[in-house]
């Protein structure tokens, strides 16, 4: 492989901050939470390519072990997301401020 | 120049792009897709970077499983929903959140330059560590260091089920929105009617 290994991380870094700036000036919960999606993909690239340059597999047993999570965490967000919009009929985050039930 | 570093090259760009072009879009359902890009070209790099297995589940949960969820979710809350995007409760929040990320961004590249730096090549010999192939490889690891996780893993996944059934299901006794809605609209067409039975 001749491709450096700081580059995927710059590259990782990249997505993460599109994926931070998406999260900040977005006002759609969905889009807002297909940012977060990018910020962990960026991540589990990181933990690729840390794998490969530290010759051991433990970091894509962690990138897997991320994706489990990630797939938990998009099943419970969205049905959120779903419930805040059967409360107000939006989903725009700025609607959602009171925290009650 | 090797054939990984063209691959890269190809595909780096892509996945910015395709990222940029999510935040930029108004309507969700090319935000989704373009998304969807954003990680096939990630799979692509797990390739390269001797992850075939990851190479696979990249497509099959997140371009696969994942995004038809947000898709479905998009549908179900329509489409058509127009974001406003002037309603802002901070004053610039806007060019402080892309200033935060421009400022991330150089902050990781002098990190990385200062760290590992850009002229050092991964060791050789992964073929040793991916010995009998990547997914054997990875099955070795994930089931004798890593059991308990793998176990804790499989508990989060059925509460994460039930907890999407909770959030979701209808609470029939409480009076919904759409419900106080309808009612209110039939109170006010009877409001309505009353006084024209009478002077008939």
């Amino acid at each position: 492989m001749s491709t450096p290994i700081a580059y995927f991380l710059v590259l990782s870094g990249i997505l993460f901050a599109i994926g931070s700036v998406g999260v900040l000036v977005r006002r759609n919960a969905l889009l807002i939470f297909m940012s977060v999606e990018l910020q962990l993909n960026a991540v589990n690239l990181s933990l690729v390519a840390f794998s490969r340059m530290h010759n051991s597999l433990n970091g894509q047993v962690l990138a897997f072990f991320s994706m489990v999570v990630a797939a938990a965490e998009v099943v419970v967000g969205l049905a959120i997301i779903v419930a805040i919009y059967r409360r107000t009929r939006s989903v725009n985050v700025d609607r959602a401020e009171t925290l009650r039930g | 120049m090797q054939a990984d570093l063209i691959v890269f090259w190809v595909f780096a760009p892509i996945s910015v792009a395709s990222g940029i072009a999510m935040l930029l879009m108004r309507n969700a359902v090319h935000a989704a897709l373009f998304l969807i890009v954003n990680f096939f070209c990630l799979a692509v790099f797990y390739l390269i970077l001797g992850a075939p297995f990851l190479f696979a589940v990249q497509i099959i949960v997140y371009a696969g499983a994942i995004m038809v969820l947000f898709l479905f979710v998009i549908m179900l809350l329509g489409v058509d929903q127009t974001e406003d995007l002037r309603e802002r409760r901070l004053i610039a929040q806007r060019p402080i959140a892309i200033l935060l990320g421009v400022g991330f961004v150089l902050e990781v590249f002098f990190a990385v330059r200062a760290g590992i730096g850009f002229s050092r090549h991964a060791p050789a010999g992964f073929n040793v560590v991916n010995a009998g192939g990547n997914t054997q490889a990875l099955a070795r690891v994930l089931f004798r260091a890593y059991f308990f996780p793998f176990e804790v893993t499989s508990i989060l996944l059925i509460v994460a089920a039930i907890a999407a059934m909770v959030l979701a299901q209808r609470k029939t006794s409480a009076i919904t929105l759409a419900e106080q809605r309808a009612a209110d609209r039939l109170a006010a067409e009877q409001a309505a009617d009353a006084p024209s039975e009478v002077s008939a």
